[in-house]
């Protein structure tokens, strides 16, 4: 079963689906849990099995598709993707564990594990179009949530979503399709598979155009500025659910991509665009950041925070460097969870006043204790207090940024002060202060259901922001594979400049002579 | 006095008509019946088309066979072609008449199917479409193109309606000036180079270097714009929505598969040698056809209020997408081509289908047309299945992986890649995205509005019966699972494209 761990954690949440349809109503919440809890034990047993020293692709599996054409269902885990698997199956668990009451629940759970299907398959996918395949079929499950539960202006937003990633992923198939021929044109054979490509050594000026083609589809993912536009829609609408699966893995998607694709497979590209994007990922932390705070609506706070962390992400991706790369994936895994966190919190009190306007809000603290304890601490780690999860990641994005601009890494922390300011302000008008409005007077705090849903995450925010080696570790192994790899492709000297050989003895030598000559 | 003209039979290759043969004996059947019996039931019609389509798709396995063991055969003089191209297509055509043939069993009556003739019409339909892509003589090309068309256009008056009368006369119409171009176009041709033969052509404009050139495209003018016609490229296209919209609904998509992939094969063997002796007129016209069919009918598409209008111009786009491999020219964008029809024709089919099980006698009240989107509104709420395999239909349309139509679309976009058409290849794969919206707006009424008409559901499978579900089942099945057959069907297709040398 080990051996096709991979497949059964993509397919069992969809056979599950097409099963649920006979579940009767009332069940139905019980059936999910229980699918959900078994999928989420198969991540478990994935990285129990999964072994930590290993760099490469682990539980590989292999059937071919259309072989004259060189598809073929190719799947595999390293340190990069295994955690985010783990984290879709987790929060497909606590999304329907603490879905609270919707109307059509079978149908919302039964999109859900749909999803969580499309999750796992992007993650473990090793060929370009078995990745494109699930890529674009999550979108169907989104649309579903986002069109059928979602606020008055559900329709819009989910077309928005929908067509803005088709269209983005059509450019990015018209990439894969290139990168393909060119494979065949080095090689002789057509193949789409990732560990075939990374083999092939493109010219620059080739580089950067699929690169461009790449970005495309990954960048709207993201959402990086300037295609961010369809995210506030999108979550302003979504029910929580569909928020909280949004922001904690759908956008990862994008991240995880880049990391994926476009840093391997194009070096010299992505050594050669690294300023541009970081400009942009610097745009998009601080006017992000600015947005967000003149936000009136909780919701739309949490939704601009998410899109400036999906910012230092980036930076930390395009610092081309260990630190950088294994920081912006941790980051990944923070930024989920406690966006995840922050999305659930913000669904709690709207069910309860049915408006997430902050100005209806104000002095919470007092008749809600247990709940500003929980926001309290998710916020905390969203602006990135040490000892919580975001910090480790934030800070080593940003480390790793500060190897190759001190300027704009500088400028980079103004956005996370700016997102302090603003969440803090936030907090503080929704939770300090006198119960000004009546209808807040008595309202219950948290229950049981919420509860379930919010104390493993504030677990996992705080155990890994202490202690985050269990997680780090594989991925940092997997991470110096892959920037190795970087190195040894690149061809221009500004790549191999931006890349470091992590086989070359370092600069080490040159700090130890100095602190030699000091001692 | 003349010597006595000896032909041996074995030397006619008589086997090679047996494809066209079967339909036609079933057809002159079908007459005879009728006279010795009258007010024989539809089903009994139905089904002997259908055992005559399966021994017509059985004597095309047999040619298959032939074909892959010893090529290319000829028969009747040299006439008729028997190639992968022409096995391929009769495939698609007599397959895609299987599929539609049962929906003629719907719930309510229609006019139409009460008379034999419709059956015997449409066996000889068949067979003109045979005729027409196992040739390459232009004057059996233009005898197998005018049989079919003017049984067709028989075919769609016979529904009955103000509309369709219309239709019929427009296509009649435009189909007769499309028929002048095409015998205008050949005579030019014949007399450059005295023969009606397109290989034969080709050879002669080769061996003079293309001396005459102006005439030369004055001819392949004439051809492209008669060709242009039958497979609706704008700017040519203006009969084909209103023509849709009069045919029914189960008509409208057989038009959509059958009579192009026909005309595919035409323009194949026409323009192919042309392309690659790279006349550059061509080329560009061609170009320019591709990018404005998708482009604009597209666009046209995106406005439309009546979900069958919509899918009638999208259709028109599908074919505008796969021109592009007459245009490409390798025997990857040619085997893209009868592979993307392949499965076009299941899901496309599937999608009319859903149309024509939904269709009523009467409007109901807030109904503006036939096929409204409001019809459709909250269709998930009141008739789940119908909802769900429609959805299925217009994802596959839009090319959302791994449904059909995506590897289709993956196929061909790639063929563009590896030709060095980038551009336009960029342009196909953005065209595809803007359909993805008016396929998307179909799926926002049915699964997210709440219900306008029809609030019992029964509208929307009102002419069901077990034949047409089955045929739904088919077509969603080949839609869903397309990811299973692709391998080997492709194989297949190569295998025959590249032997017949295309």
């Amino acid at each position: 079963m080990l051996d096709h761990i991979l497949s059964v954690l993509i397919f069992f949440p969809a056979l599950a689906a097409v099963f649920g349809f006979m579940i009767q109503k009332e069940s139905m919440r019980a059936y999910g849990i229980v699918v959900s809890l078994i999928e989420f034990a198969l991540s478990l047993v994935l990285w129990y099995a999964f072994d930590n020293n290993v760099a490469g692709m682990q539980f590989m599996e292999n059937i071919p598709l259309m072989p004259a054409f060189g598809i073929n269902y190719t799947l595999g885990v390293d340190g990069i993707s295994v955690f985010i698997v783990i984290l879709s199956a987790f929060f497909t668990f606590l999304g329907i564990a603490s879905l609270t009451d919707t109307p059509k629940i079978k149908y919302m759970i039964i999109t859900l594990l749909f999803l969580q299907m499309t999750m796992a398959g992007v993650f473990a996918a090793l060929d370009a179009i078995v990745f494109y395949t699930f890529w674009e079929l999550s979108l169907v499950p989104m649309l579903y949530i986002i069109g059928a539960w979602g606020g008055p202006l559900r329709i819009y937003a989910s077309v928005k979503f929908f067509l803005y990633t088709f269209a983005g992923s059509l450019v990015m198939l018209v990439g894969m399709l290139f990168m393909a021929y060119f494979y065949h044109e080095a090689s002789g054979v057509w193949s789409f598979a990732l560990l075939d490509w990374y083999r092939l050594v493109l010219p620059e000026n080739l580089q950067l155009w699929l690169f461009a083609a790449f970005f495309m589809g990954f960048a709207i993912k993201v959402p990086m500025f300037p295609f961010h536009t369809w995210l506030p829609y999108a979550h302003g609408q979504a029910p929580t659910i569909g928020s909280v699966i949004l922001a904690a893995i759908l956008l990862k998607m994008g991240t995880y991509a880049f990391v994926r694709f476009s840093l391997p497979l194009f070096p010299d590209a992505a050594a050669f665009f690294m300023m541009p994007i970081a400009i942009l990922a610097i745009i998009m932390v601080i006017y992000t950041a600015m947005v967000a705070y003149a936000q009136k609506d909780m919701k739309q706070v949490v939704a601009y925070s998410s899109i400036s962390h999906m910012g230092i992400i980036i930076l930390g991706t395009f610092a081309l460097n260990v630190e950088g790369i294994s920081g912006s994936i941790f980051l990944m895994l923070g930024h989920g969870v406690v966006a995840g966190a922050l999305f659930m919190l913000v669904g709690v009190i709207y069910d309860r006043r049915h408006t997430k306007l902050m100005s209806e809000f104000g002095g919470l603290a007092h008749v809600m204790p247990r709940y500003a304890t929980v926001f309290g601490i998710m916020m905390m780690a969203s602006v990135g207090l040490p000892l919580t999860i975001n910090f480790v990641g934030e800070f080593l994005s940003l480390l790793g940024f500060y190897q190759q601009s001190h300027i704009l890494t500088l400028l980079a922390g103004t956005g996370i002060i700016v997102g302090a300011i603003y969440m803090l302000a936030a907090y503080k008008k929704a939770f300090f202060g006198e119960v000004t409005n009546e209808a807040n007077k008595n309202l219950p705090d948290i229950n049981k259901k919420e509860l379930f849903g919010l104390i493993p995450l504030v677990i996992v925010a705080i155990w890994l922001g202490v202690y985050p080696k269990p997680v780090l570790g594989p991925i940092d192994n997997s991470v110096k594979a892959l920037v190795q790899l970087m190195h040894d492709k690149s061809t221009t000297t500004l790549a191999k400049e931006r890349i470091p050989d992590l086989t070359a003895p370092k600069m080490m030598r040159a700090v130890k002579t100095t602190t030699e000559e000091v001692n | 006095m003349l010597a006595p003209i000896n032909i041996p039979l074995e030397s006619l290759n008589v086997m090679t008509l047996a494809p066209m043969l079967i339909p036609i004996i079933g057809a002159l059947l079908i007459l005879v019946l009728a006279v010795a019996k009258s007010g024989l039931h539809k089903s009994l019609y139905v089904v002997i088309s259908l055992l005559f389509l399966g021994m017509d798709f059985f004597a095309l396995l047999n040619s298959a066979g032939l074909f892959s063991e010893n090529g290319t055969i000829l028969g009747m003089f040299d006439v008729m072609l028997i190639d992968g191209l022409a096995i391929l297509a009769q495939f698609i055509v007599v397959g895609a008449s299987m599929l539609f043939i049962p929906l003629a069993l719907t719930n309510k009556r229609f006019h139409e199917f009460s008379y034999p003739e419709f059956f015997a019409l449409f066996l000889f339909m068949i067979a003109g479409f045979q005729f027409m892509v196992a040739t390459d003589n232009m004057i059996l090309v233009f005898v197998g193109l005018e049989t079919s068309s003017l049984a067709l256009y028989t075919l769609i008056a016979m529904h009955n309606r103000d509309k369709s009368f219309e239709a019929a006369i427009k296509y009649f119409t435009m189909g007769a000036l499309a028929a002048g171009f095409f015998s205008f176009g050949a005579m030019i041709l014949y007399a450059l180079t005295g023969s009606i033969e397109i290989n034969k052509i080709a050879m002669v404009l080769s061996a003079n270097g293309y001396a005459d050139m102006p005439y030369v495209l004055v001819g392949i003018a004439f051809l492209l714009a008669a060709l242009a016609f039958k497979l609706s490229l704008v700017p040519f296209h203006t009969w084909a929505p209103d023509v849709y919209e009069g045919a029914s609904a189960a008509m409208a998509g057989y038009m959509s598969i059958v009579p192009k992939i026909a005309g595919f094969v035409v323009a194949m063997r026409f323009f192919e040698f042309l392309v690659h002796s790279h006349v550059v007129w061509l080329q560009m016209v061609l170009y320019a056809f591709v990018v404005l069919t998708m482009t604009a009918s597209n666009m046209w598409a995106l406005v439309q209020t009546d979900v069958k209008r919509m899918l009638a111009y999208s259709s028109i786009s599908h074919a505008g997408f796969v021109m592009a491999a007459v245009l490409i020219g390798t025997t990857q964008a040619n085997s893209a081509l009868f592979f993307y029809w392949i499965l076009f024709s299941f899901t496309n089919l599937g999608a009319f289908s859903m149309l024509w099980i939904s269709r009523q006698k009467d409007l109901i009240d807030g109904q503006v047309s036939d096929h409204s989107y409001d019809k459709f509104a909250g269709m998930i709420k009141t008739a789940p299945v119908a909802a769900a395999s429609m959805g299925l239909f217009m994802l596959s349309l839009a090319g959302v992986p791994p449904f059909a139509l995506f590897w289709g679309k993956l196929y061909m976009i790639s063929s563009a890649v590896s030709s060095g058409y980038t551009v336009l290849a960029l342009i196909m794969a953005l065209n595809s995205a803007i359909a993805g919206y008016y396929y998307l707006k179909l799926i926002v009424y049915m699964f997210m509005k709440e219900p306008i008409v029809g609030a019992n559901g029964e509208i929307y499978v009102a002419n069901a019966t077990l034949a047409l579900r089955t045929i739904i089942g088919i077509a969603a099945m080949g839609t869903l699972f397309a990811f299973i057959i692709i391998n080997p069907l492709l194989e297949f297709i190569t295998s025959f494209v590249y032997n017949s040398g295309y």
